[in-house]
């Protein structure tokens, strides 16, 4: 299972990619891997205020129902359009073409808070004992 | 928990394992999805040996059989099986069965993993004249399912597979190994349910899945089975059926037989057949998107209808499927539904059943 050194991660399963004030998130491939095929996904809508640890949308896989939890607080500046006609892209690409909102930073020190890529392989091996 | 005899070789493909009823079992190899799409359109095989196998045995095994069950037995001859169900003498459903008459003397009952202990306790208080004899722990059951799954079959068999019916089933080799093969299946997919002996179970799973390689076979879990049965509208006991269901509200009017003479819960049966259905299974489609699921609850004019008791996005036909119960004023095929989805109500409405027909309908 891959978790890019780039990212950053939180204990609820969201990546983050940070570039200047604007979060990319999307879900971890552990999560994408214990929800199996997803077939929905509800993200939020452009300019919705989130925060962070509070849910911001749904996945749901063929059994299961999971929140995705806003990893930072801050506003929504764009959505992942193609996911809810393409949900498997979340299997497929959960880094790339399957990333699902970008967040404006309301507080960047929320960023310190997120596991680095080690942190959280370390934080899943003991999820999963 | 309990493994099946197949535990190493689900392990070894790399199945993700759940509990089912007290059973460690696969719920996917690869994905549901690409299981659930094998199935449909070349083959699968699935792994149930977690199901039941109770017999009756004995000069008194067909009258037992008759008076234990609700569908009509002399319909039966050596080599046909029929769907039937335990009944509650309160008229609730106890289990839906498979009942194999093997010869006038010994049927072979297949029960769901869930009720085997109540079934079990249930025919030795009802299926009186019979020994009733609990084989589960010696059988293992493998189902060969989807359009290639005959061809896959006869290649690993002498039995003369064109020659035997849905619903009837014949003893032979397969790949070597004493084998029950029975054209049944709980995919709504042409397909076969294979009977043999536990310490055979590996021998048979190895050899189906090498001799369907060419085919495109795939080891399926009870994730797929469980979307494929639903495609078919096929019910799941403890979801559409339990002690509080009426066959007849739950669609399955066709397989009890008050006219066949007295069996277990028939009093019941006539009364609630005279009182009318309080409430109706059907078929509910998602408009909207969204996934329907079960205890979901169904509105109509935003008013509680009904609850659903299985959904899924479907596979097959890419929208959100649902099985439910509904106050029968709100039954009727058309009637503009909703279902409610987190606080949410989502279009919906009542279709015909199957979602899902093999070859088209």
């Amino acid at each position: 299972m891959e978790f890019p050194d780039d990212l950053k991660y939180s204990r609820e399963h969201e990546w983050v990619l940070v570039e200047g004030k604007v979060a990319t998130v999307g879900i971890t491939a552990f999560a994408e891997e214990q929800l199996g095929d997803v077939v929905f996904v509800e993200l939020p809508a452009v300019g919705d205020k989130v925060t962070k640890d509070e849910a911001m949308g749904v996945v749901e896989s063929v059994k299961a129902v999971s929140d995705v939890y806003a990893p930072v607080s801050g506003t929504v500046t764009e959505v992942n359009d193609d996911l809810p006609e393409n949900t498997e892209l979340v299997n497929e690409d959960c880094y790339g073409d399957g990333w699902m909102v970008k967040i404006e930073l309301s507080d960047p020190t929320d960023l310190d808070e997120l596991m680095t890529a080690a942190e959280y392989e370390t934080f899943v091996q003991e999820q999963q004992e | 928990m309990s493994r099946t005899p197949l535990y190493d070789a689900h392990r070894a493909l790399g199945a993700r394992m759940v509990d089912f009823a007290g059973w460690d079992m696969p719920v996917q190899y690869q994905g549901i999805i690409d299981e659930h799409t094998a199935v449909r359109t070349r083959a699968g095989l699935f792994d149930v040996s977690h199901m039941g196998e109770i017999e009756l045995r004995g000069a008194g095994a067909l009258d037992a059989c008759q008076r234990a069950t609700a569908n009509d037995v002399r319909r039966l001859r050596d080599g046909s099986a029929q769907y039937s169900l335990l009944l509650h003498p309160e008229g609730g459903i106890v289990d839906d069965i498979i009942v194999h008459r093997l010869t006038a003397e010994r049927v072979m009952i297949c029960v769901n993993a869930s009720n085997r202990a109540a079934d079990f306790a249930y025919l030795r208080e009802h299926a009186t004249g019979a020994d009733v004899v609990d084989v589960s722990d010696a059988t293992a059951l493998l189902a060969l399912q989807g359009p290639r799954a005959t061809a896959i079959l006869a290649r690993c068999t002498a039995l003369p597979l064109a020659e035997i019916p849905r619903f009837a089933f014949a003893e032979g080799a397969v790949a070597g190994r004493a084998a029950l093969v029975a054209h049944t299946g709980y995919t709504g997919e042409d397909g076969w349910e294979l009977y043999t002996a536990a310490a055979d179970a590996r021998a048979l799973w190895d050899a189906l899945l090498a001799t369907g390689e060419a085919d495109g076979i795939s080891p399926a879990g009870l994730g797929a089975r469980d979307t494929l049965r639903l495609e078919a509208a096929l019910p799941l006991y403890g979801h559409e059926l339990g002690l509080d269901t009426s066959p007849y509200e739950a669609r399955l009017g066709w397989v009890v037989q008050p006219a066949k003479g007295d069996f277990v819960g028939r009093a019941a049966l006539l009364a609630a057949k005279a009182r009318g259905p309080r409430r109706q299974l059907v078929g509910i489609e998602l408009v909207d998107p969204g996934v329907p699921r079960a205890e979901y609850r169904v509105l109509r004019d935003g008013q509680a209808v009904g609850v659903l008791t299985s959904g899924t996005k479907s596979p097959t036909l890419g929208k959100g499927v649902a099985l439910g119960y509904v106050d029968p004023a709100a039954s009727a095929v058309g009637t503009a539904l909703a279902v409610e989805i987190r606080g949410r109500a989502a279009a919906a409405r009542v279709v015909p059943l199957p979602f899902y027909r093999h070859g088209g309908s």
